[in-house]
């Protein structure tokens, strides 16, 4: 009996019937993370002490029936940029080494009141910045599937820990596609929810208006679950909204009948990879075979998210990042004779180059003279962006594309050329330029055996949809056996 | 080229993110910022005249509570993440003569 097979719904429930402990549990994804681990560098920090000691202690209450919900007891990884209590919390950056918090984002403790048992935190391209999960101080995580490979980023510790079992469900942040890709590159289920759905409080921020916590997860029914457990109106996070309607697991049906699906022609065209094309289109097929209703569309403007993701993410990130500057944590440069030299080294050794181009490309579009050019500009296209989606959801229930042009690239091929990255995220950046919701399920593995997945955009707190539709593919392809 | 960032530029960007680059990596950045720049003028390709500025996608007002504290004093644990603190402070280089 491997208990590493398990999804965290039937591992939550062999746990509730006593077939199996927590602690078990727990013990079973420390060892294969120590087979795996110093090969796949999906965690930055693994607390196997803090981790045992939790999941003594959710048996003890499961047992005593304190704990009853569907994730007691099960393992789950949290990316490096949400505060832990006690446990360090790096962003993957040199400039937050050694940086314990005094709080818990809460999202995360959300999840601790569900009885999850925090095995440690996952690696991630610094400051969530990056497509690669290269750009890690702690150096890059390897893709499961072929370890010559990246496993996406930025939540690539996440993903690749999850599709390794290393963990049964992880949670990510995205910003401009760093949940749903890394869950396209490593094959498992990524959700971005709605911007609002889940508190950002304890979330160490990117990009403000753009960033969002969700759950990366063996499959669809574990999406919804944690989905469940994590949303919640934080009175902590401004932007938090209240939501009635937050029973995702209900909407784990077996039917899209009537369901209308727009296939945005603009998603199809040049760059994308034939297979994955082929891949994403024959899962789309199978929905259609299931009774929704398939039709093409020109969603328009796609060539334009990216410029303007850049400019809004930089800027957003110029700003939320002054707060590293040596004095309060993290790591301060020797030897500064002043206060303003301190600030200028401790930031210039402390952030690795990528997170310092977009913090000089923000401070540019920020500066006078060049606000109203770049900043306004992309503020007013991504007004425009939210408009073309406006229009597409009043034809269609979801949009259904491709979550990224091809599979995952080699390591070591990406950094070179900052804008060919930038270019794979075409895909998933408008998502979060217009805060809506998208979720990536895997639909097929190319020629060398990487994962391709499809990604299902709703409209604001449309979840429910993305969640229906996606557990009837899932549905329909182990029926199919079309998976592989 | 279409985008040329002065010198004097970079220096004042410099500032303003307080962050000091070596010559080399000041030039290396000057020219990622150039192409980048150039990549994202495409925008200028676009009609906006009329488009207000979106800085938020939900309609959210300002959001007011009552100014009551509700936490605790962390004062010890924020400090024991500290570079270097005293007598509970945070400890920085000197700022006035």
């Amino acid at each position: 009996m491997d208990i590493l097979q398990d999804t965290a719904a039937a591992l939550g429930k062999r746990i509730k019937a006593g077939e199996v402990t927590a602690v078990e549990a727990c013990e079973a994804v420390l060892e294969r993370i120590r087979q795996r681990d110093q090969e796949l560098n999906c965690y930055i920090t693994v607390d196997e002490e803090g981790a045992l000691a939790r999941a003594e202690e959710v048996q003890r209450q499961l047992e005593a029936g304190r704990l009853t919900g569907p994730l007691a007891g099960v393992p789950v990884a949290i990316k490096d940029n949400m505060n832990t209590k006690g446990m360090e919390t790096t962003c993957a950056s040199r400039i937050l080494k050694g940086f314990v918090p005094s709080f818990t984002a809460e999202a995360v403790g959300n999840l601790e009141k569900a009885g999850a048992v925090i095995i440690g935190k996952t690696n991630m391209d610094e400051f969530a910045m990056g497509s690669t999960t290269e750009t890690s101080y702690f150096g890059p995580v390897k893709n499961p599937w072929n370890t010559a490979h990246v496993p996406g980023g930025s939540s690539g510790g996440s993903a690749a820990a999850v599709a390794a079992g290393e963990c049964f469900y992880a949670l990510g942040s995205d910003t401009g596609g760093s949940i749903r890709q890394p869950a396209s590159f490593c094959g498992v289920v990524g959700m971005k929810p709605t911007y609002g759905a889940v508190s950002r409080y304890g979330l160490i921020a990117y990009g403000s208006s753009l960033d969002q916590i969700g759950p990366l997860s063996k499959d669809v029914t574990d999406c919804a679950m944690i989905l469940e457990a994590i949303v919640s109106h934080d009175k902590k996070d401004s932007t938090s909204v209240a939501l009635t309607e937050t029973d995702y697991t209900s909407a784990l049906t077996d039917d899209v009948r009537g369901l209308r699906i727009g296939i945005p022609k603009d998603y199809f065209g040049e760059g994308l990879d034939p297979l994955v094309k082929a891949s994403v289109l024959q899962a789309v097929e199978l929905l259609a075979k299931r009774g929704a209703v398939v039709e093409e569309f020109e969603l328009s403007l796609v060539q334009y998210a990216i410029p303007a993701y850049y400019v809004i993410a930089c800027a957003e990130a110029s700003s939320n990042l002054e707060r590293f500057d040596g004095v309060k944590y993290g790591y301060r440069a020797k030897g500064a004779e002043d206060l303003h030299q301190m600030y200028k080294r401790t930031r210039s050794e402390g952030f690795g180059r990528e997170v310092r181009r977009r913090i000089m490309l923000g401070s540019f579009v920020l500066s006078s003279g060049y606000y109203d050019a770049y900043y306004l500009k992309a503020l007013r296209t991504k007004a425009l962006i939210r408009q073309a989606f406006d229009r597409a959801f009043a034809k269609y229930d979801v949009i259904i594309g491709p979550a990224a042009p091809t599979t995952a690239p080699k390591l070591g091929e990406s950094l070179e050329d900052p804008i060919q990255m930038y270019l794979g995220d075409i895909y998933t950046v408008s998502v979060n330029l217009a805060g809506l919701p998208g979720i990536c399920v895997p639909c097929g593995k190319d020629h060398r055996g990487l994962p391709i997945g499809m990604q299902i955009i709703g409209d604001c707190f449309e979840e429910k949809k993305l969640i229906r539709t996606a557990y009837t593919y899932e549905c329909a392809a182990k029926e199919g056996g079309s998976h592989e | 080229m279409a985008n040329s960032i002065s010198e004097e530029t970079m220096e004042y960007v410099g500032i303003l993110a307080k962050l000091e680059l070596s010559g080399e990596e000041k030039e290396q950045a000057r020219k990622d910022m150039e192409r980048m720049l150039e990549y994202i003028d495409q925008l200028n390709e676009l009609d906006t005249s009329g488009v207000e500025p979106m800085s938020h996608i939900s309609p959210l007002h300002n959001v007011f509570r009552e100014d009551q504290v509700t936490n605790g004093d962390d004062r010890d644990a924020i400090l024991s993440n500290a570079p270097e603190a005293r007598d509970g402070s945070f400890v920085v280089p000197r700022t006035v003569e």
